[in-house]
């Protein structure tokens, strides 16, 4: 198995004629959390949406797990059973219960008995917290409960690396809490995390290394305390003068 | 390894690589992204390229433009029939309306058209005034014109009206008749008074479940009936009475659509202020109920002028009607006559209906910028 | 006076100025202008109808009809009644409706789903077919196709045989099945196959349930509605035979004839309704949020079952209740057939009423046949509404 869960090298990626993503050079290592943060339009959300192939890039390389991502469809199906993903806005299937949420992909895609796939999704709403819930739908729950099944929903399917866009970004301010909680559950199990946010007491908490992105590139990159405590570009100075007040 | 890094010097912004942005990048991603989608690309274009030729080749290539009946028109391979068109259009536009009164028609239009275009642009004032005019004044004027017997103006039969005067007719008395009653349906299916509330409900549904082709037949052969003997409604008459009531039911759904989405928060604004429940009603709801739902009001405007041509089959004769009249005339008999009747009819009714619905478009894209205000 | 008695005694009279006594009034009043309305109306109507020797009640429709019409699926002549008429053009509007609906949802269907394409010109392509198609009437539409099938079709004489089926200005000639004594085991194969599909796609949800695997069986169970039928009418001796047209000089005898107006409304029905299917079905596929496809995507769910398990069912109650709109459009639609001369519900009942001067009966007739099918309609969407809604809060 290898050592870099995933590598990005030289890679640009365009909107139309907008240079979205400036020569990203990454490598993330099994088991490392990375949180990146930086002002809106900096691409934050495009790069970690490369990795499982919502976004195509341009140029450069992208390897996830040992799999490079190309236009090969069989690549990125590969790819996408090993990657998880939180979205900002839940995206939780509405006509489903909640338990069926969890089940859909381990039934369809991993061909799973219906019976091992609802106890995988007991164990993974349990591990959440919710278990009560299993039988509800999305529209009876609260912010934060929608959110804990989708990662518990992203489980699942049992991935080795796990992606978080913005996860408490659209959550009420009491709810942001019990998210993160579940966050750092997750990350002291030793799980592969690339976690985009601004929530930075969760950075400093878990985070392994932390990076600045802006204007599409990465400007600095640094263990937590290194960067909260010592700034080196200016660039990101000012962005957490900004958001540490 | 150490994981800290600092960017020293940008990254240059570059354009995207060739053939991925700009012309080059448009036509691979729209049109050629697989085999597949090109394959596509190359089919439709072919059977677009050869529709678009066929109709240009019959419409203008072959076309025969001058002549004078129909021995112009049969020559072999020949393609649209102008000449049959250049005769006909004005029977087209004012059916047999004698040519003398002719002005009458054309300066009602004029009048119309003039009372309705500042209605139409968003910025003009006095909007009350102008609808008033327009719903109330015009058609009294426009129907002494047309009709005449007043002001020393020659008695014309509505028989003899014809074409796209009579669509307008229809079209134009249809929407007048049906705003006002449609906007008291409405109201009435919102009351809570339940024998109010069920009639608007009976009354909607039933005209809104039954075909326009029976309404028109009953407006023609039952209204007789219900009329005392001495009384009686010309043909082209019953035929706005029965498109009217047809169009009135909806109408009142749209105009319930307006008041649904009108918030509740205007109503009882309006009413801690002190205002009647009818006042409040008139003076707040509707105003605001009535501006959402133009573009719903445009639709079945639209829908009537399509549905006039319907008026064939209580033989009264609009555009369509009379253009297909114009088709037995044996001085044009041949093979391309009804093509290019048809033709043109339905170019006419398209630049219509199109321009009408844009408008509509329009109006609904300036609520949603006005954030329904 | 006590303050009690008089905030009593006050606000008993103001009860006379109530909405509530005001409402009572204005009801009254509605109905006793509505009554008056009705029983004027019916003096008039009594007086016409008397004057003109009619006399009102269903009796008329027992009447010989004396009128051929030119198609029917049910036996019908001239010698047959008014009613048996009525019932001829009722069938005739259930056939073309029912064709047209699933032929106008099949365009429909690729239509909206060609306006969705990322590619450029399928997507303009049917932009275009849909504001051509709406933005003429329906009358006209109807003509020209009565007129494209019409023209370029023979004579009878010299009609295009393939087989036993003849395409003339008569219309398709096909022979016409005559079923016997038994064939109605037919039915009976219909619904044993209707059973085994039900059971096969039970038994197959159990095994994706015990074992994860899924096995396609949609081929399978069309396959199903296909054989059974015909094994039950080969079990009781095939009682199915064909009655064979035979050309003559100018028409065919025997077998059945598709008429070219029924041919003419059909394609104009399903082409007009096929625009407005298409607009439904695209607001209906981008009603269902971006994010739904890609988080079926995060999950590894390839783009077909991404589709079938995640955006199609939430499209579809989007598109449900607009669709069954455009049938009951489809179908009350299809009374333009009097203006081609195919003989539908009104178009026979026009014919009867020029006779008989029943005016009011046959437009009684007329509006119960479409209200029953306005209503049933939208009980049917009402019903689907409630069961699908989704759950919230």
């Amino acid at each position: 198995m290898p050592q870099t869960a995933v590598q990005f090298i030289g890679v640009n990626k365009w909107f139309g004629s907008f240079h979205v993503l400036r020569d990203i050079n990454l490598d993330v290592a099994q088991g490392e959390r990375i949180v990146i943060c930086g002002p809106s339009g900096s691409g934050k959300s495009t790069l970690i949406r490369c990795i499982n192939r919502l976004e195509q890039h341009q140029e450069g390389r992208i390897i996830v797990d040992g799999i490079e991502i190309n236009d090969d469809v069989k690549a990125i199906e590969e790819v996408r059973r090993d990657v998880g993903m939180v979205f900002q806005h839940f995206n939780l299937f509405p006509h489903l219960t909640v338990l069926e949420n969890c089940t859909l992909a381990p039934i369809w895609v991993r061909k799973m008995p219906k019976r091992e796939a609802d106890a995988l999704a007991m164990k993974f709403l349990e591990r959440v917290r919710i278990p009560e819930q299993a039988h509800k739908y999305p529209g009876q729950l609260s912010g934060g409960q929608q959110q804990r099944v989708a990662i518990a929903r992203a489980l699942c399917m049992t991935p080795k690396i796990m992606l978080f866009d913005e996860p408490t970004s659209a959550l009420d301010p009491e709810m942001v809490k019990e998210v993160l909680d579940t966050m750092v559950t997750l990350a002291s199990e030793g799980m592969t995390m690339l976690v985009v946010t601004h929530e930075m007491g969760f950075a400093r908490q878990v985070a392994d290394r932390v990076i600045f992105m802006d204007q599409g590139q990465i400007v600095e990159m640094n263990a937590p305390e290194a960067f909260f405590g010592n700034p080196r570009n200016e660039r990101t100075r000012l962005f957490l003068s900004q958001i540490l007040r | 390894m150490s994981i800290a890094y600092v960017r020293e010097r940008d990254a240059p912004l570059r354009p995207p690589p060739a053939g991925t942005a700009g012309a080059l990048g448009w036509l691979r991603e729209n049109l050629f992204s697989s085999l597949g989608n090109s394959l596509l690309t190359v089919l439709l274009a072919l059977v677009i390229g050869y529709l678009g030729w066929s109709v240009l080749d019959w419409a203008v290539l072959r076309g025969v433009w001058t002549g004078v009946d129909r021995a112009a028109c049969a020559i072999d391979n020949a393609g649209a029939c102008w000449p049959f068109v250049w005769e006909k259009f004005p029977q087209w536009i004012f059916g047999f309306y004698p040519i003398a009164e002719r002005w009458r028609p054309v300066t009602a239009f004029l009048i119309g058209a003039a009372a309705l275009v500042p209605m139409l642009m968003p910025g003009v004032g006095a909007k009350k005034w102008n609808a008033l005019f327009l719903l109330v004044v015009y058609p009294v004027i426009a129907f002494e014109l047309l009709a005449g017997g007043l002001f020393g103006l020659s008695e014309v039969e509505t028989t003899s009206w014809g074409g796209l005067t009579v669509t307008l007719v229809v079209a134009i008395t249809g929407i007048v008749f049906s705003l006002p009653l449609g906007i008291l349906l409405a109201l009435g299916r919102q009351s809570e008074l339940p024998i109010i509330r069920s009639a608007s409900i009976a009354f909607i549904e039933l005209w809104r479940g039954v075909p326009l082709v029976t309404v028109l037949f009953m407006a023609s052969v039952m209204l007789p009936l219900f009329l005392p003997n001495g009384v009686s409604l010309d043909k082209l008459m019953r035929a706005i009475v029965g498109l009217s009531l047809f169009a009135s039911a909806y109408m009142a759904e749209a105009v319930r659509g307006g008041l649904q989405a009108v918030a509740k928060g205007q109503t009882e604004a309006g009413l801690a202020l002190g205002l009647s429940r009818w006042q409040t009603t008139r003076k707040i709801v509707l105003p605001q109920a009535l501006r959402i739902s133009i573009p719903n009001i445009v639709g079945i405007f639209i829908g009537l002028f399509k549905d006039t041509t319907l008026v064939l089959v209580v033989s009264i004769y609009d555009f369509l009607g009379i253009i297909n009249a114009g088709l037995q005339d044996s001085k044009w008999a041949a093979p391309q006559t009804a093509n290019t009747g048809y033709f043109v009819a339905a170019l006419v009714y398209f630049i219509f209906c199109f321009a009408m619905s844009r408008y509509a478009l329009f109006t609904e894209r300036r609520l949603e910028q006005m954030g329904r205000r | 006076m006590s303050f009690e008695a008089t905030a009593r005694r006050q606000s008993r009279s103001s009860i006379w100025n109530s909405g509530r006594l005001r409402g009572i009034a204005l009801q009254g009043l509605l109905v006793l202008g509505l009554a008056a309305l009705f029983y004027d109306l019916a003096l008039n109507t009594a007086a016409n109808m008397a004057s003109r020797h009619i006399v009102s009640g269903f009796d008329f429709l027992w009447r010989k009809a004396g009128f051929e019409v030119s198609f029917s699926l049910i036996p019908y002549s001239g010698e047959d009644n008014y009613a048996r008429a009525l019932m001829a053009g009722f069938f005739n509007t259930l056939l073309v409706s029912v064709i047209g609906i699933v032929l106008a949802s099949l365009l429909g269907l690729v239509i909206g789903l060609m306006r969705l394409s990322r590619n450029w010109l399928a997507s303009h392509i049917a932009a275009g077919y849909i504001e051509l198609v709406r933005n003429i009437p329906l009358l006209l539409q109807l003509f020209i196709w009565y007129r494209l099938v019409l023209t370029p079709l023979p004579q009878a004489a010299d009609a295009i045989t393939v087989g036993s089926a003849s395409l003339s200005n008569k219309g398709l000639t096909l022979p016409a099945p005559i079923f016997g004594h038994d064939a109605w085991m037919v039915w009976v194969g219909f619904l044993v196959a209707a059973v085994a599909s039900w059971m096969l796609s039970r038994w197959r949800r159990r095994q994706q349930e015990a074992t994860g695997k899924s096995m396609p069986t949609g081929v399978l169970s069309v396959l199903l509605f296909v054989a059974f039928p015909l094994l039950f009418l080969a079990a009781v001796g095939w009682p199915v035979s064909f009655d064979y047209p035979v050309k003559g000089n100018f028409g065919f005898s025997g077998g059945m004839t598709l008429v070219p107006e029924f041919m003419a409304l059909l394609l104009a029905l399903s082409i007009y309704t096929a625009a407005f299917i298409a607009e439904a079905v695209r607001a209906g596929i981008m009603a269902v949020s971006k994010g739904q496809s890609e988080a079926a995507a995060a999950l590894g769910l390839k783009p077909g079952l991404a589709m079938r398990l995640v955006v199609l069912p939430q499209a579809l109650r989007v598109i449900i209740p607009p669709l069954t709109s455009q049938y009951l459009n489809l179908t009350k639609n299809s009374s333009l057939a009097v203006a081609i001369g195919y003989p539908d519900l009104v178009s026979t009942g026009g014919t009867i009423l020029g006779q008989t001067g029943q005016a009011i009966e046959v437009v009684t007739i007329w509006m119960v046949v479409y209200l029953s099918l306005s209503l049933l309609t939208s009980g049917f969407m009402n019903w689907f509404n409630a069961r699908h809604r989704l759950v919230g809060r």
